[in-house]
């Protein structure tokens, strides 16, 4: 499984971003592999409409099978998603990329 | 001669501006009304009168023909709006972030995505005495403004002479669709209040309208339910004129609520509109502000 993180960092340690579609950095863990990729999403920050979207477009071009953010994507991204078929995790805005791997492991993030 | 009233601040009084300085100016001009904020328009609330036309408007929306695309991706990459998203093997397009600019479709190299058109709202042309009044009212469910301000703004062009006073009656704030209402105007009136908000997003306009390098001044509305010092240095300071003030009274509220006009009710806000309307009549003269 790719797992993709919204986060304000580049590592494990790293808070989460609440946000989505302005999320500052987006993480990948590929489980087979172990390894961690992460793409820098801060240009996003220019966009006035529809980052959304845009940053869905990305994680579905970075191959994710999962998303585990905070708030969750608004209705134009969750429109992209749910066709691009990614499971959605929310409810990790608060804690840092190590913790929300973990609560997703639990099962205790709350299916978007 | 084209005046948008303008403010930054909701409330402080654009509508109550436009309807009666044009019914003030139509004792003597030809007036054009046109209430551009669309997405809640109210000049009707005040201005009673026969229907002469109504349009349905509409705005045009790309859609995907899957059967010729060849994915090339050209469509995604030319949208500023992020309003077509390619994936995989499939293009996306989101109309509530399309702003109709048609680049997606002219470019696309083998015309996969021809412009469809969708309903955003209805135009109606009411004639008032002698005031033309045009208003536009946006659909519920639609989040852009802009197109239908400037097909609004495409009508009346089309329908009346040059000799007529054009009276903008602008959306509030000052983000697009209030630089759509005013980016044509000649003149633009700020109105504020003496209260802190009216202030600081008077503030707001101003930049606004220096960004846009427009003439443009300044009434104050409900003059005397705070102190306008703040507003009279700041205008002073940054060479603004102060037009006129309105007064803050219990009497304009209620004829206010009751849906009618104030110029020709109360001597004090009746010599306050003059004052404006001679104002801008200057300006149509190219005299100074």
């Amino acid at each position: 499984m790719k797992i993709l993180f919204t986060t304000k960092g580049m590592d494990w340690n790293a808070m989460m971003d609440p946000r989505f579609g302005r999320a500052d950095f987006l993480l990948i863990y590929d489980e087979e592999k172990d390894v961690f990729k992460y793409l820098d999403n801060r240009d996003i920050e220019k966009e006035a409409h529809g980052a959304g979207p845009k940053t869905a477009q990305k994680i579905f071009d970075l191959g994710a099978d999962v998303i585990i953010t905070g708030n969750g994507p608004g209705g134009n991204a969750s429109a992209v998603l749910e066709k691009a078929g990614v499971e959605i995790f929310v409810g990790a805005g608060n804690m840092n990329v190590k913790e929300a791997y973990q609560a997703y492991e639990n099962k205790t993030l709350e299916k978007f | 001669m084209k005046i948008a009233i303008a403010s930054g601040k909701g409330g402080t009084g654009k509508t109550t501006l436009s309807v009666n300085l044009a019914a003030l100016l139509s004792e003597n001009h030809k007036v054009v009304l046109t209430d551009l904020d669309v997405e809640e328009p109210n000049s009707g609330l005040f201005l009673h009168g026969n229907l002469v036309q109504k349009e349905i408007m509409y705005k045009h929306i790309p859609e995907w023909e899957e059967s010729t695309c060849t994915l090339c991706g050209e469509c995604q990459k030319n949208c500023n709006f992020h309003a077509i998203i390619q994936l995989g093997q499939q293009i996306m397009v989101f109309p509530e972030l399309c702003h109709s600019c048609y680049a997606c479709s002219e470019l696309c190299p083998t015309f996969s995505l021809p412009m469809i058109r969708q309903r955003m709202g209805e135009l109606k042309y009411r004639k008032v005495k002698e005031i033309d009044f045009v208003e536009s009212h946006l659909d519920i469910g639609q989040e852009q403004a802009v197109p239908l301000i400037a097909q609004t703004l495409g009508y009346v062009e089309e329908h009346f002479g040059h000799d007529e006073i054009r009276i903008y009656d602008a959306p509030p704030g000052t983000s697009c669709p209030v630089i759509e209402a005013s980016k044509g105007a000649d003149y633009i009136i700020l109105v504020t209040e003496p209260t802190p908000f009216g202030f600081h997003d008077l503030k707001l306009a101003v930049e606004t309208m220096l960004e846009m390098q427009k003439k443009f001044g300044v009434v104050i509305n409900r003059h005397g339910i705070g102190d306008d010092k703040e507003i009279r240095d700041y205008c002073k300071n940054n060479k603004i004129p102060i037009i006129a003030t309105i007064p803050n009274k219990r009497e304009i509220a209620r004829l206010y609520s009751g849906g009618e006009l104030i110029y020709d009710k109360l001597e004090d806000v009746r010599a306050a509109f003059e004052k404006i309307r001679d104002h801008v009549l200057r300006i149509g003269k190219g005299g100074r502000s």
